[in-house]
């Protein structure tokens, strides 16, 4: 009992992280050519905003289905900046305004909108890659949470948050880039994002963030939060009526979700090399839902591995069978949900570890059953 | 990966074999296409590791065919199927089989950057017929300067563009719109024009070239311009205001499903377009779109593009019967469809004027090729690589199909970059 006050990590947890940090640090790097593994540093960038559901809908049951708004702020805002880097008077001396992004000279746009402005900081954009979902996110918590809306009302505004903004952003195309995005994005500081050697440099960064990420909602769930958070998921009311401030809490997890959504998109601009709002709107974020749901939504692991077999199973059909291939990735969703209500990480944990225990305990299976688990062997399970 | 059924090579038997047999026994016992393909050594004809073999050359095809675009994609996927089919059949390219990765854009443009970056750096493929909308070549650009590809892009687009890495063969803005305006101002005197389109890039560049020529060139007056989210099917505040302002024209950039709504919106408002009063000039409304209008809310409307169905010329008639052959009967063919026809054929005829398959120099072959077998009539590739074509007015008949009422005398030069236009 004690391991698990003290430690951030059960044993076997321990060696989930390892595994995954082999698997993306070595095992794809080592296996993939620099293509591939472009596209694995993009599925990954999903992982972040799947971890992020982890939080709120498999801990704190606070369905989102408009995770693609914070998902998109923070690409755009790292867009943003790499937009005006880009724009240069010298590349766009053949704009009837240089020194403004393309798309602003052709919306007639004479000057860059004053919102802009701080974009051309890196320091700025950095933080705000990761504020601004939050402050969103913090805007439509209060307003919803306070008012005690939770469930499928929750998910439905949600929702209509990521239809409002899409329509904002391809609405505003003169400060947005509208339907196109923010596109033709080059240098990042004067280092060029689009070479390969650049590209492997991102895989990594994402990598490491991705583990950072990991750690903390790891520790959020090892703390007391997470396990009001799971006891609010469970009985609202009774968490309320002890005395906890439910509507905090659900503020704070899902501005968390945010953030870690915002850093997804940040990457994600970096390694594809732009930003659309076609990853802003209802379907991107209802597909963030099912990576989470195929990896397991109680667990972080897992939906690190869902949002990579989910997109890989995209790619893989897609190029394969280019008329059919939604119908495999339907059958797929379908074959997850009836089979394994719990996702790769129930699979995982309900029918592989159990077999390998029982490997581990091969001499004596048969004794198992009858004795009575020790606390450490409840924990582990 | 699906390849056009002719385009697989035989199998069971090495063609390396019969290319030496060949050379054993004397040449002239086989094809010309054989000897063609012996006289352009592999080695000679891909300096850069493309996909090309002794007997094959692979080339890509980037389209939507899922999402909200595939309804509009597939006659361009038809059309280059057709195309290199027939390719195929006359011997191929250098005296290699065109063979074809085709991949899926899925209307997003995020994928549509994955699948070009897959084609160019995977599969290596010689050059990419694809894309629709700007927002997808918007997003492949990037990719195809960076991997030195080559794109033949078949839309009618807003210009401002011209990347060394790409061929347009639709019409820049300024050859859909010029043309027309002036038509429209000389048959039917018109003088004042109500604007209004879909908001996107496309139609807000189109209409501020088209109210530059109207004020500027033409001494006519802009009553009103609005724009519409794509999608959207209320329009009876606009026909309510082009009833009070009484415009001569009324100048349409509606696209996709929201042209299903204006048009049928309009006709049971009471304007009847066949009275011309006032006149409907359209640029974005070809046959395909009528389809989904359905002909007789169309009725009396004219189109500004380069290229019709019901064109009368040899090359189309043979065009029209191959497309109805190879895709049925009932099939409508529209403006892009045409063009995208003529990407295959303009690749075709630069590779062989380079005599090689490298992307540098089938760019520099490619400026100046003429293609006098194309549908819309004689077409040349400008430096600034888009299309010399005519622009032509269609009246729409009930059946869905346009009378061309008009056409250019000459071919009209492409200007991405219009001076007094921006």
């Amino acid at each position: 009992m004690t391991i698990s006050k003290t430690s951030l990590f059960t044993r076997q947890e321990l060696i989930g992280f390892i595994v995954l940090a082999v698997v993306i640090f070595v095992l794809l790097p080592l296996a993939l050519d620099n293509f591939r593994l472009n596209l694995f540093g993009k599925y990954l960038t999903y992982a972040f905003v799947a971890i992020g559901l982890v939080l709120c809908w498999g801990a704190g049951g606070i369905l989102s289905l408009g995770q693609g708004v914070f998902f998109g702020l923070g690409g755009y805002c790292m867009a943003m900046f790499l937009k005006l880097e880009a724009s240069t008077p010298e590349n766009t001396s053949i704009q009837s305004t240089p020194g403004i992004p393309d798309f602003m000279d052709w919306n007639q746009l004479t000057e860059l909108p004053s919102w802009w402005v701080p974009f051309y900081s890196l320091t700025f954009s950095l933080v705000a890659v990761v504020i601004v979902p939050v402050i969103f996110a913090f805007i439509i918590g209060v307003a919803m949470f306070r008012r005690r809306v939770g469930g499928v009302y929750f998910a439905i505004i949600t929702q209509a948050f990521a239809a409002i903004l899409t329509i904002l952003i391809i609405g505003q195309q003169g400060y947005t880039g509208g339907v196109n995005g923010i596109t033709d994005l080059r240098t990042l500081k004067g280092w060029d994002i689009r070479t390969d050697e650049a590209k492997e440099v991102l895989y990594y960064v994402n990598g490491v963030l991705l583990f950072v990420v990991l750690v903390i909602a790891q520790f959020v769930r090892k703390s007391k939060l997470g396990r009001i958070l799971i006891a609010m998921r469970d009985q609202e009311d009774r968490v309320r009526f002890s005395g906890y401030d439910v509507a905090g809490f659900k503020i704070f997890i899902f501005c968390l979700g945010a953030a870690f959504a915002g850093i997804g998109g940040a990457m994600f601009t970096l390694q594809v090399g732009f930003m659309s709002p076609t990853l802003v709107g209802i379907v991107p974020s209802i597909e963030m839902v099912i990576f989470c749901a195929v990896g397991g939504r109680l667990s972080i692991l897992g939906a690190v591995y869902g949002a990579l077999l989910v997109n890989w199973a995209k790619t893989t059909f897609s190029e394969s069978f280019p008329e059919l291939w939604l119908f495999g990735l339907g059958g797929l969703f379908i074959a997850v949900v009836m089979l394994f209500p719990n996702g790769l990480a129930g699979v995982w944990s309900e029918k592989i570890m159990p077999r390998i225990a029982g490997l581990m305990e091969g001499r004596k299976p048969t004794a198992k059953p009858l004795v009575a688990p020790s606390p450490k062997e409840k924990e582990a399970a | 990966m699906s390849d056009t059924p002719s385009s697989k090579p035989p199998k069971g038997f090495s063609r390396r074999a019969m290319m030496a047999t060949s050379a054993a026994f004397g040449a002239a016992l086989f094809a010309p296409k054989n000897l063609l393909a012996q006289s352009y050594p592999t080695a000679e004809v891909n300096t850069t590791g493309l996909a090309v073999t002794d007997d094959t050359v692979t080339v890509g095809i980037l389209h939507s065919i899922t999402g909200t675009m595939a309804i509009s994609e597939t006659g361009s996927v038809q059309a280059e199927k057709l195309a290199i089919k027939q390719i195929n059949d006359m011997g191929g390219v250098l005296g290699r089989k065109i063979e074809v990765i085709q991949e899926d854009g899925a209307s997003d443009w995020p994928t549509f950057a994955e699948k070009a970056r897959k084609l160019l750096v995977n599969d290596k493929v010689a050059s990419v017929m694809g894309c629709w909308t700007s927002a997808s070549r918007k997003a492949v650009l990037p990719v195809f300067e960076q991997h030195n590809g080559f794109l033949y892009y078949p839309t009618f687009y807003e210009g401002l563009e011209q990347s060394p890495n790409v061929i347009y063969t639709g019409q820049e803005a300024t050859q859909q719109i010029i043309a027309g305006l002036d038509w429209v101002k000389e048959t039917k005197g018109a003088n004042t024009f109500y604007l209004l389109g879909s908001d996107y890039i496309w139609p807000r560049t189109s209409n501020k070239i088209a109210r530059k020529h109207i004020e500027d060139f033409l001494g006519g007056k802009v009553v009103g311009e609005e724009y519409y989210p794509l999608g959207h099917t209320q329009f009876n505040s606009v026909i309510n205001k082009i009833r009070l302002r009484k415009p001569d024209v009324i100048y349409a950039i509606v696209v996709g499903g929201s042209n299903v709504a204006f048009y049928k919106q309009l006709k049971a408002a009471g304007i009847d377009m066949t009275a011309e009063d006032p006149v409907l000039l359209t640029i974005s409304v070809t046959e395909d779109e009528i389809l989904g209008i359905g002909g007789e809310n169309m009725e009396g409307a004219y189109a500004c593009m380069k290229y019709f169905q019901s064109l009368d010329n040899p090359n189309n008639a043979a065009f029209v019967k191959a497309f109805k052959e190879m895709w049925g009967e009932d099939i409508v063919i529209g403006d892009v469809t045409q063009a995208a026809y003529l990407g295959p054929w303009l690749w075709k005829a630069a590779v062989e004027a380079a005599g090689s398959f490298d992307v540098d120099k089938v760019r520099e072959a490619q400026i100046g090729i003429e293609l006098d077998t194309a549908p819309e009539g004689y077409v040349k590739v400008h430096e600034n690589h888009h299309l010399w074509s005519k622009t032509r007015v269609g009246l729409a008949k009930p059946d869905g199909q346009y009378e061309v009422v008009f056409e250019t005398a000459e071919l009209v030069e492409p200007d991405p970059f219009p001076e007094g236009y921006q």
